[in-house]
């Protein structure tokens, strides 16, 4: 085949092409420019471009970069912006696989010729009993990444190829320095590519949003302080919500940025019996019923009913109270024996 | 590079190694290969040879006049400002604009707008240099500097006036460009010399500091040992460019009118940026509408067709062209651009196969 390989000068795309190659494949490395701001991590800095351009002159490929800065800020900084004014905690990294990844590289992947794209995402493509193409949980479960591509379905994962996720990020590493990838000992990428290490979300949506001060209410509806920034304040949040230490833990258990009003609770007051989930996409198509249902990257699924909201919503039924999803937050169904990625949405408010 | 170059340059990467600021007989030889290749490239210029300043690339000529002009006002006690046109290259348009200078808009050839630029310089006080580029290196287009000569002479009177020509050398007759301007920029790999190697002619009287301080080479305005073999590479480059000039111009510009008229005629959709009665012949500039560079380059690259589009970003990346917005070409067709070069070794069958190829790739992507 001939392979579009998407190399973020990481080992775990790195060690892609190699195995790629060893596959017999044709294969051409593309590093996408995405964000054109300041950046001291993740995939759109100089340093990662030329890490992946030296593999790639090592593995003898032909490397290019392709500029998508235009659709990573229509798509994936402008939402991220709009969604904080609007209350919304979002995930920018998802965001990015959904339209940038796997739909504008595999758009213009397909257009060159290309049979199909290749990501070192940690999450195995299978086959059911008819022979279509599954999304798998990765064989590393602590590197799992099946949440953060759970958008692909049938017909893409047909031509997408993860060559990593049937190893343990530790083979993948060992694997590339035998090979001498210079990539081999990079740490992981943790955090968002266009938030700074120094300046954080603050600065970012800082320069970007006037932040607006909020009022802090206990579940009583007492006053109990203020924040600067509504924008910045999301569900579960313990910290940085302006209250004194001591006493028992408090918890931001509702924030409603047209009231300006921040409400904190118990641990017990984030517990929900359900949870509604918009924008849902489904691998093959829409299931109901016992699923398992993961609310994070690296969260524990818990079990639950899920069936027809209104509007195409999908309502998921926990089995057990479950804690408080921020909306925005990307809800994924697995099937029951925890492996396949049934579909997934986004988590709003009841 | 040109064959004469390279010949020209070899003795002195091996056999004359010496340092022309020694003072012993090797030093001698190289100072003596330095300075025959200044009388070379000054005649070429038509200026004195003492008005050449060898430098190691035209980004640093330009940013040597800009920044070097600013510099010696400021210690003199008369700071002031730069002006240039938007459609300059990057080695202009960054130095104007860290310095904090104005931008003058430019015509829908990319040339700058005098009426505009007479603005600026009736506005803006202390201006004390001003770069207009005789040959826009994205699209191609030619401006005249006569008529920017006389208005500078006439609204700035005490400002430089500075052009890069990195772009003109190979197709306009340079002789014809010096009088017009106080400082003009070269690039020797851009007339088959090697890369790293520029030149900054520096009119006599016009006050510059140095940018690179340090041995005082190039009689104080450019410090650092001499680029010896790239130095002598440059001036052969030139003396070829300079005697096969006038040939080479009506050739190429059959090949390049024949490469655009055969992708007019071939392909709906194509857009001639700039009229070629206003571009030097070795640049072919279309738009083509409904198709994305970056793909349309890789098609390109894997059939053997080296193009380009815009400018390249620090990371390899494609940036959206800064001289076709500044020309006002809409951005969809500016999201099409396509960027031939046609030079001393392009031959009928390069065109040929050129017109083949693209032709096949814009259908591709057009499926």
């Amino acid at each position: 085949m001939r392979v579009m390989l998407a190399m973020s000068g990481g080992v775990d795309s790195s060690l892609a092409g190699a195995l790629l190659l060893d596959e017999g494949h044709e294969v051409v490395g593309v590093t996408m420019r995405l964000w054109g701001g300041e950046s001291d991590t993740g995939c759109c800095s100089v340093s990662d471009v030329d890490d992946a351009r030296r593999v790639a002159q090592q593995l003898d490929i032909d490397h290019l970069v392709f500029n998508f800065g235009e659709d990573f800020d229509n798509h994936v900084v402008a939402p991220y912006v709009r969604a904080h004014v609007d209350g919304v905690t979002p995930n920018p990294c998802i965001e990015c696989n959904r339209h940038v990844k796997f739909d504008r590289l595999a758009e213009r992947a397909d257009l060159l010729g290309f049979d199909a794209v290749a990501t070192g995402h940690h999450a195995r493509i299978g086959r059911d009993a008819a022979g279509r193409p599954t999304l798998q949980r990765g064989a590393d479960r602590a590197k799992d990444q099946s949440y953060v591509v759970h958008m692909l379905d049938r017909d893409q994962l047909a031509r997408t190829l993860f060559p990593v996720g049937h190893l343990d990020k530790s083979e993948v590493r060992q694997r590339a320095a035998a090979m001498g990838l210079r990539t081999a000992g990079k740490p992981d990428s943790q955090d968002v590519c266009f938030i700074t290490s120094t300046g954080g979300r603050e600065t970012f949506l800082g320069d970007r949003i006037p932040f607006r001060s909020a009022t802090v209410l206990d579940t009583g509806g007492r006053h109990v302080g203020e924040v600067p920034a509504v924008e910045m304040v999301t569900i579960g949040q313990r910290r940085g919500i302006g209250l004194p230490g001591g006493g028992p833990k408090r918890y931001v258990v509702d924030v409603d940025v047209d009231r300006r009003t921040v409400v904190v609770g118990a641990d017990d007051d984030l517990l929900d019996r359900a949870l509604d989930v918009v924008a849902a996409t489904w691998v093959d198509r829409p299931v109901e019923g016992r699923v398992l249902v993961q609310t994070s990257a690296h969260g524990t699924p818990a079990p639950a009913d899920i069936g027809p909201g209104p509007d195409d919503s999908v309502v998921v039924r926990w089995h057990a109270p479950h804690r408080r999803v921020a909306p925005g937050q990307s809800v994924v169904f697995y099937d029951l024996a925890d492996r396949c990625v049934l579909g997934g949405g986004l988590a709003t408010r009841p | 590079m040109r064959p004469a170059a390279v010949e020209a340059m070899l003795p002195f990467l091996s056999e004359c190694y010496a340092n022309p600021s020694g003072s012993h007989r090797f030093a001698r030889d190289a100072r003596r290969a330095v300075d025959e290749a200044r009388d070379i490239v000054a005649e070429c210029l038509g200026v004195p040879a003492g008005w050449v300043v060898f430098t190691g690339c035209g980004t640093e000529s330009d940013n040597a006049a800009i920044t070097g002009v600013l510099d010696a006002a400021a210690r003199t006690g008369r700071p002031g400002t730069a002006v240039c046109p938007a459609a300059e290259h990057h080695a202009v348009l960054h130095p104007v604009e860290h310095h904090g200078g104005r931008v003058v808009p430019v015509d829908r050839s990319g040339r700058v707008d005098l009426d505009a630029l007479a603005d600026t310089l009736r506005t803006t006080p202390d201006v004390r240099i001003v770069s207009v580029m005789a040959v826009n290196n994205e699209v191609g287009s030619v401006t005249e500097l006569d008529p920017v000569c006389s208005l500078v002479r006439e609204l700035a009177p005490d400002a430089v006036l500075h052009t890069d020509a990195v772009q003109a050398a190979s197709w306009l007759d340079l002789r014809a460009l010096t009088p017009s301007v106080d400082m003009l920029s070269l690039s020797a790999h851009k007339f088959g010399g090697p890369k790293g190697v520029g030149v900054l002619v520096v009119r006599d009287g016009t006050r510059v500091a140095p940018v690179i301080m340090g041995g005082g080479q190039e009689r104080d305005r450019r410090s650092g040992t001499h680029n010896v073999a790239g130095i002598v590479a440059t001036a052969a480059a030139l003396a070829e460019t300079d005697a096969e000039r006038h040939d080479e111009v009506s050739r190429v510009r059959s090949l390049r009118d024949r490469l655009v008229d055969s992708l007019l005629a071939e392909l709906d959709g194509v857009l001639e940026t700039v009229p070629r009665a206003h571009k030097i012949a070795g640049s072919a500039h279309v738009c083509i509408a409904d198709i994305e560079s970056e793909a349309l380059l890789y098609l390109l690259d894997r059939a053997e067709v080296c193009a380009s589009a815009a400018s390249a970003c620090a990371s390899g990346a494609m940036e959206p062209s800064h001289v076709l917005a500044a020309m006002g070409v809409e951005r969809s067709w500016s999201a099409g651009a396509l960027r031939m070069s046609l030079g001393a070794t392009t031959t009928d069958a390069d065109v040929d196969r050129a017109v083949e190829v693209v032709t096949d790739a814009v259908r591709q992507l057009r499926r």
